[in-house]
């Protein structure tokens, strides 16, 4: 059962990066407008360069 | 990328905790000044709707000189656009009409970052943190109940408790927030059963752990704190969309006068009128406020104040009230109260005392909690003591009633109403009904009296022509070159009827517009006139109606009728079929609202009421014990919309109107009215059964707690298994 050291704090520590990512997604305004997002996938617009 | 929210709104902390009231004079004193604020111009784009939309309208405005970057919100059905400041709104108003979008300007300032939106933020953080630990917890937990024994489950215990206690310091604070307000006060609220559960939760487990004790209920605290989150988060977003959707409605009415300064004229905000200042109304604007006329003649639409269609004339020297709108010609007025002590403004004082009383509406969750929370605490305090007296043991005696706490703590209760009002205000909000109060969904299944205001909600407000058949050929193309040259409505429905007929219009020289009473011209030599009646010397009738007199001959009439809004007749049937009474209010003839509610199948109706007497008819209503829905869009029923059970306006309707009203309809049609009051009454079917739901949980699991069965794993289960069940019930309601 030893490896349950190594194995807790990794697990705790993946979950946590999610976490951070979901904090960052939420301050960058990623959850403003899920309906646009949506739609936004399919145009063709900025799919060769990104919009400046 | 585009941000919709300007920076530097999120920067102030302190806003958070400021009272409402302080915020929005706040915000009223900063418009002003801040109105002519360079940078971001929010516009309202209510036909967007697709992928395609989204790149036309972007690329269009990017093409615009001038503009640094446009991003549309499709969620909202704005789009903000970063432009330097020689760009106007109106311009970019124009550049979309000609891909054809319809485009408003909303006022940015109103729109601005408010303490909802970081509010709502704030506890979607907490839910995602309390969200995290529960599943990591969880996890420990399952190997626990899986025989995890001495040493291993004290460790599992241990970094549970690691990461329980600050997660719940972090992500409860809403709940401990609002029980130490309610015990402040020495009331009981929701919050303080929660606080407490979670609290003792945590607290025993802890002491539990130091003991090497065989239960905690880290991963308990954790599931109700997350829960009763979901649940308080549903329930912002549901009332946080309402009101984005009402505020920009109130941003639409655009906030600014003409006002002559020293010979010239200036656009300024309607904040900063004085009485004694002169301003310019154009034809088709609305009075930025009270005053008497100086210069000019004109017709004003007074229907928003009175509930009258029929036009009046104004003159030098007459008063005017804000929210009238001058139909033909410019007038100069003498301002003589603006803004707070307008007579718009202390109809919406009125408003507000009306609002504080509907406020004391006791919602079904005040009800159930009411009931709930010392049921409860004196359910647990009695099996401790009931254990301790027989067992002398104070541990067992803790243990016990802590999970006798824990378990029937109101999880399920937390999620059964905001699960079902968002079910029910998402599916309301597809149909273009906008639910503005948490309780108005409650109040409208109990309604069983339906009034509605005439002009303007049953009926559009703008005249058609009547009977045109009636007119020989040569009088319908005169009176169409006539009323081809003015704005007014009459004449521009009139205009419009005869050019469907296909009868063109002949030439006429010498067209004037007379501001305040029509149009002239001459025609073979003689001098043909459209207008009022006293104008051309004719017999004012009884309905509306517009002149013609072509030389000598008599002055023949075009009646007019205000048309039906459309859904009018289903929504008054659907309504009939509801097993409600419908009342017909108006300030029009007798005769008038006879035909009118002959038409619609309304048995009841006031003719002639005045603004006041509206009020009185409603509050008569409740007085003899009906619940009454009040539909109106005018200030007139303003005062009737405050006093109703419940009350629905257009979104056409007048702003004063609009915030007395808990409803809003979105569209033109008001047909879904009727589907309105049916869902309001299953959602509140569904409240009950979700009530019955947790009961029925409580009555399976208390028995099992207090005979001191219960253990972590069968609370885990009790509280994920009602809160799914409460939570699917309520999404039956979206079908």
């Amino acid at each position: 059962m030893d490896v349950l050291i190594y194995l807790i704090p990794a697990s705790l520590f993946l979950g946590g990066i999610g976490l951070a990512a979901f904090f960052w997604a939420l301050k960058n305004n990623q959850f403003d407008d899920p309906e646009g997002d949506r739609h936004r996938i399919l145009s063709s617009d900025w799919d060769d360069e990104p919009k400046p | 990328m585009g941000k919709t929210v300007p920076p530097s709104a999120s920067a102030c902390p302190a806003c958070i905790a400021a009272p409402s009231a302080e915020r929005i004079a706040a915000a009223a004193a900063q418009r002003g000044a801040a109105s002519a604020r360079e940078g971001t111009i929010m516009l309202s784009l209510p036909t967007v709707h697709c992928a395609a939309c989204i790149s036309a309208v972007e690329r269009r405005l990017m093409r615009h000189p001038g503009v640094r970057d446009a991003r549309v919100n499709l969620s909202l059905k704005r789009v903000s656009v970063e432009a330097g400041a020689e760009v106007g709104p109106q311009d970019l108003i124009k550049a979309l009409e000609g891909i054809g979008y319809e485009a408003h300007e909303l006022d940015a300032e109103a729109l601005a970052a408010t303490a909802a939106d970081r509010e709502s933020r704030d506890l979607l953080m907490r839910l995602a943190v309390a969200g995290f630990a529960m599943m990591n917890v969880m996890l420990l937990s399952v190997a626990v109940w899986s025989g995890a024994a001495d040493a291993t489950r004290d460790l599992f215990h241990w970094i549970s408790a690691l990461i329980t206690l600050p997660v719940i310091a972090f992500s409860a604070q809403p709940f401990f927030r609002n029980a130490w307000k309610a015990l402040r006060v020495r009331r009981l609220n929701m919050d303080v059963p929660i606080s407490l559960a979670i609290v003792l939760a945590a607290g025993l487990s802890l002491y539990e752990t130091m003991q090497s004790g065989r239960h905690a209920y880290f991963d308990a605290a954790l599931s109700l704190t997350f829960f009763l989150l979901a649940g308080r988060y549903l329930d912002f977003r549901t009332r946080a969309v309402a009101r984005s959707a009402a505020q920009e409605l109130s941003a639409l009415e655009v906030h600014r006068a003409t006002r002559i300064e020293e010979g010239e004229e200036r656009s300024v905000s309607v904040g900063e009128l004085r009485p004694g200042d002169l301003i310019v109304v154009r034809p088709g604007g609305r009075m930025p406020a009270d005053g008497i006329v100086e210069r000019g003649e004109s017709e004003l639409d007074r229907s928003l104040l009175t509930g009258e269609t029929m036009p009046v004339f104004a003159g030098p020297g007459m008063a005017v009230s804000a929210g009238e709108i001058n139909l033909t010609g410019p007038l100069t007025l003498r301002v003589t109260a603006a803004g707070e002590e307008s007579s718009l403004n202390r109809l919406a004082d009125l408003v507000a005392m009306a609002e504080s009383a509907k406020n004391s509406y006791t919602s079904l969750a005040d009800r159930a909690a009411r009931a709930y929370a010392p049921g409860v605490h004196l359910l647990s305090a009695l099996a401790f003591i009931g254990w301790y007296a027989m067992t002398a043991d104070l541990r067992l005696a803790l243990n016990i009633a802590v999970a006798v706490l824990i378990i029937t703590c109101p999880c399920a209760l937390g999620l059964a109403v905001p699960a079902v009002v968002t079910a029910a205000s998402g599916r309301l909000f597809r149909r273009g009904m906008l639910i503005k109060s948490a309780t108005a969904l409650e109040r409208l299944a109990e309604v069983d009296t339906v009034v509605f205001d005439k002009t303007g909600t049953l009926t559009q407000g703008a005249p058609e022509p009547l009977a045109l058949d009636r007119h020989p050929r040569e009088r319908l193309s005169l009176a169409r070159a006539l009323a081809e040259a003015s704005s007014h409505p009459l004449a521009r429905s009139l205009a419009g009827a005869i050019r469907e007929m296909g009868i063109e219009a002949v030439e006429v020289n010498d067209l004037e517009e007379v501001p305040g009473h029509g149009v002239r011209g001459r025609w073979q030599g003689r001098e043909i006139r459209l207008g009022r009646a006293d104008w051309l010397g004719a017999q004012a009738g009884e309905g509306t109606a517009t002149w013609l007199k072509v030389g000598d001959e008599a002055p023949a009439a075009f009646e007019f009728k205000d048309h039906l809004r459309k859904g009018a007749e289903e929504a008054v049937r659907a309504l009939e079929a509801q097993g409600m009474e419908v009342i017909l209010l108006s300030g029009d003839s007798e005769t008038a609202v006879r035909r009118f509610a002959a038409m619609l199948g309304i048995g009841k109706y006031h003719a002639g009421v005045r603004p006041e007497e509206k009020a009185e008819i409603v509050i008569g209503l409740a007085a003899d014990g009906r619940r009454v829905l009040m539909v109106g869009d005018g200030l007139n029923d303003t005062a009737a919309l405050a006093a109703a059970h419940v009350s629905i306006s257009p979104a056409t309707a007048l702003d004063a109107a609009r915030v007395a009203s808990d409803i809003v309809m979105m569209g033109a049609d008001i047909s879904p009215l009727g589907e309105t009051v049916d869902t309001a009454r299953r959602a509140r079917a569904r409240i009950r059964e979700n009530f019955a739901i947790s009961l029925l949980y409580n009555l399976i699991a208390v028995p099992i707690a207090l005979a001191g069965y219960a253990t972590p794993l069968a609370a885990a289960l009790a509280m994920s298994a009602s809160s799914i069940t409460v939570s699917l019930n309520a999404l039956r309601l979206r079908r």
